[in-house]
């Protein structure tokens, strides 16, 4: 299969603390790709400098077979969009107003959006199950709502890669399942290359078609989920006990944090 | 589905254009020797002979006015605007950025060594301007790293900015010799009567200033859900941040320059337009422009003709006016 990125040894210092050190990976066309790691482990900030956000002091990021540093912003958000951790909801945007807003890189210097732009924005709403919510201001949805919404713009971008930071961190599972469920769809309708950052073991156990565990700014091990998620592994890099055995779902692993009053049924 | 935005900029154009030359008109009707607004209207339009005395005033001395509280009240508005956007923050202005301040001490500079008007004046006062700008920036920079221009570094560097500004302009007024302090003094509480006829060519170098910031109005709505979603959505923030911040500092200080310190129109008019329309900048650019504009000109009007002999300084209306409607807004915003 094809690589769509490619980071030969990146390294990256925030003033004398080293964040990122010799990251090497790369990820195949239409993967679903989790980044995992303890928390301050680097994971945001790799994803920023995969994104182009932030430039790494070391190393070399390829975006089909192009380095990134030769892609005008323009260019690179044609074929990237990234979803953050969090979004400004300060101002009085509705639902539709911010989902058009992934048309930018795709739009004349006037940015006005033509009829095939509010279309491709429609399609964008529907798909993620926010189009009832279209005039409503942003700062009036739910976690979950507003999640889709961000999602449904990411979309709109029409990109080949979607970066997405912890995105469902802040929902229930049922939330949790509908995003991932979205993300996994839009995945095998259109062959778009998913790269998520997750605290979810087993989120990133039941969607991800490779993992990459990140620990103090190193690559602990990638791979296919059943060889990252290793009891040794996890338990070394995120330090607290950790059981790891087969899911109900069958052929997935699942992961369990020990907390230490049920410690002694695991010894 | 809805209306189509560029539909909207052109009916919002024409609502307001339309606002602009009444009230314009008006303005230029009124005065201590009253023209009636027909008879205005039909010298404006050139049946009247242009000799006539009351032409004269018209030409010579009221329209110059109305046209430079036009322009100087649309730049300003423009100007809160714009910095509103980049600071995210509704309480940014040229002024408590310190812009302002450091073009009115370059102006000030100017006038105490004599220079004239224009390019004198402007040049000083640009040059004050950008030295603000480029100290606030960079202390701004240097603060957070290679992330340039974070949000409340650039606002606490400009306020402290402000307050050393002000203390220059106190320091330089204080050494200053009597006969002039009159008129520097009137100049700083903001003054469109200074006015002649010969500095109106100034004032269409603002006019590019306008077209590059509608241009950038859209990436200015991207800036508000702030920079790295921006860059996320292929804006080149750095580039398109900095050419605002200079654009808007030429704008300013030409105004500046040309009608001293007029406060609280950069605030106020886009707070309410805002209010009115939401936040979409391809809308706010024209409207403020337009708004303001008319704004202007209706306090101008009201300081010339409020007062039972001379005038008042338009600047000590549009306070008088902005302070108290702003907090109002404030309230019923929080509310």
């Amino acid at each position: 299969m094809r690589q769509i990125l490619d980071i030969k040894n990146i390294s990256l210092n925030f003033r004398d603390k080293s964040i990122l050190i010799d990251v090497s990976f790369s990820v195949s066309t239409g993967d679903f790709f989790v980044i995992i790691g303890p928390n301050g482990a680097g994971k945001t900030s790799l994803l920023k400098v995969l994104a182009g956000l932030q430039k790494a002091h070391h190393g070399t990021v390829n975006i089909k077979d192009k380095n990134i540093s030769k892609y005008r912003r323009r260019n690179l958000s044609q074929i990237m969009a990234i979803v953050p951790q969090q979004i400004e909801v300060g101002f009085p945007f509705t639902v539709a107003d911010t989902v058009i807003m992934g048309r930018t890189p795709h739009l004349g210097i006037l940015g006005m959006e033509g009829k095939n732009d509010f279309l491709i924005a429609e399609e964008a709403m529907k798909f993620t199950d926010v189009s009832h919510l279209a005039e409503r201001k942003l700062f009036q949805l739910s976690g979950g709502e507003l999640q889709r919404v961000i999602i449904a713009r990411a979309i709109c971008q029409q990109p080949e890669i979607i970066l997405l930071d912890e995105p469902t961190t802040a929902l229930d599972p049922a939330h949790q399942l509908k995003i991932m469920d979205l993300m996994e769809k839009f995945r095998r309708e259109h062959g778009t290359t998913i790269i998520m950052v997750s605290h979810d073991l087993n989120l990133a156990s039941m969607y991800g078609d490779r993992l990459l565990l990140l620990k103090d700014g190193r690559i602990a091990k990638t791979g296919d989920p059943k060889s990252v998620l290793n009891k040794e592994l996890l338990e070394e890099s995120y330090g607290c006990h950790i059981q790891v055995d087969e899911s109900p779902l069958g052929g997935v692993a699942r992961v369990t944090p020990i907390p230490e009053k049920h410690l002694h049924n695991y010894e | 589905m809805k209306t189509p935005i560029g539909k909207k900029i052109v009916l919002i154009t024409f609502l307001l254009g339309t606002v602009l030359v009444l009230i314009s008109i008006i303005a230029v009707s009124a005065g201590s020797s009253g023209v009636h607004f027909w008879e205005t209207l039909s010298i404006l339009a050139g049946k009247s002979g242009p000799d006539s005395a009351t032409a004269t005033i018209l030409y010579q001395i009221r329209l110059p006015r109305v046209i430079l509280a036009a322009f100087v009240g649309g730049s300003l508005a423009l100007g809160g605007l714009v910095f509103q956007a980049l600071l995210r923050n509704p309480l940014a202005e040229p002024y408590i950025l310190g812009i302002s301040g450091g073009s009115a001490i370059g102006a000030i500079l100017a006038m105490l060594l004599g220079l004239s008007y224009f390019p004198g004046v402007t040049i000083f006062s640009f040059t004050g301007s950008l030295l603000v700008l480029a100290f606030v920036t960079t202390l701004a920079g240097t603060t957070l790293g290679n992330t340039m221009l974070g949000k409340d570094s650039l606002l606490l560097g400009g306020v402290m900015m402000n307050a050393f500004c002000a203390a220059v302009i106190m320091f330089l007024i204080s050494m200053t010799r009597s006969f002039q302090v009159q008129h520097i003094l009137y100049w700083l509480m903001g003054d469109l009567a200074t006015m002649q006829t010969g500095q109106l060519s100034i004032l269409f170098l603002v006019l590019p200033c306008f077209v590059v910031i509608f241009v950038l109005a859209r990436p200015m709505n991207l800036l508000l859900l702030g920079r790295e979603t921006a860059a996320a959505m292929g804006i080149n923030v750095k580039n398109i941040v900095l050419l605002l911040l200079i654009i808007t500092s030429l704008m300013v200080s030409i105004i500046v320059s040309l009608s001293g310190l007029i406060g609280f129109v950069g605030l106020v008019i886009p707070h309410i337009f805002r209010l009115l329309l939401g936040p979409d900048h391809r809308l706010l650019v024209p409207s403020c422009l337009l708004g303001g504009a008319s704004y202007l000109i209706f306090c101008d009007l009201l300081a010339r003709v409020l007062p039972s002999s001379g005038e008042l300084p338009v600047g000590i209306i549009t306070a008088l006016i902005g302070a108290p409607l702003f907090i109002v807004l404030l309230l019923r915003n929080r509310a």
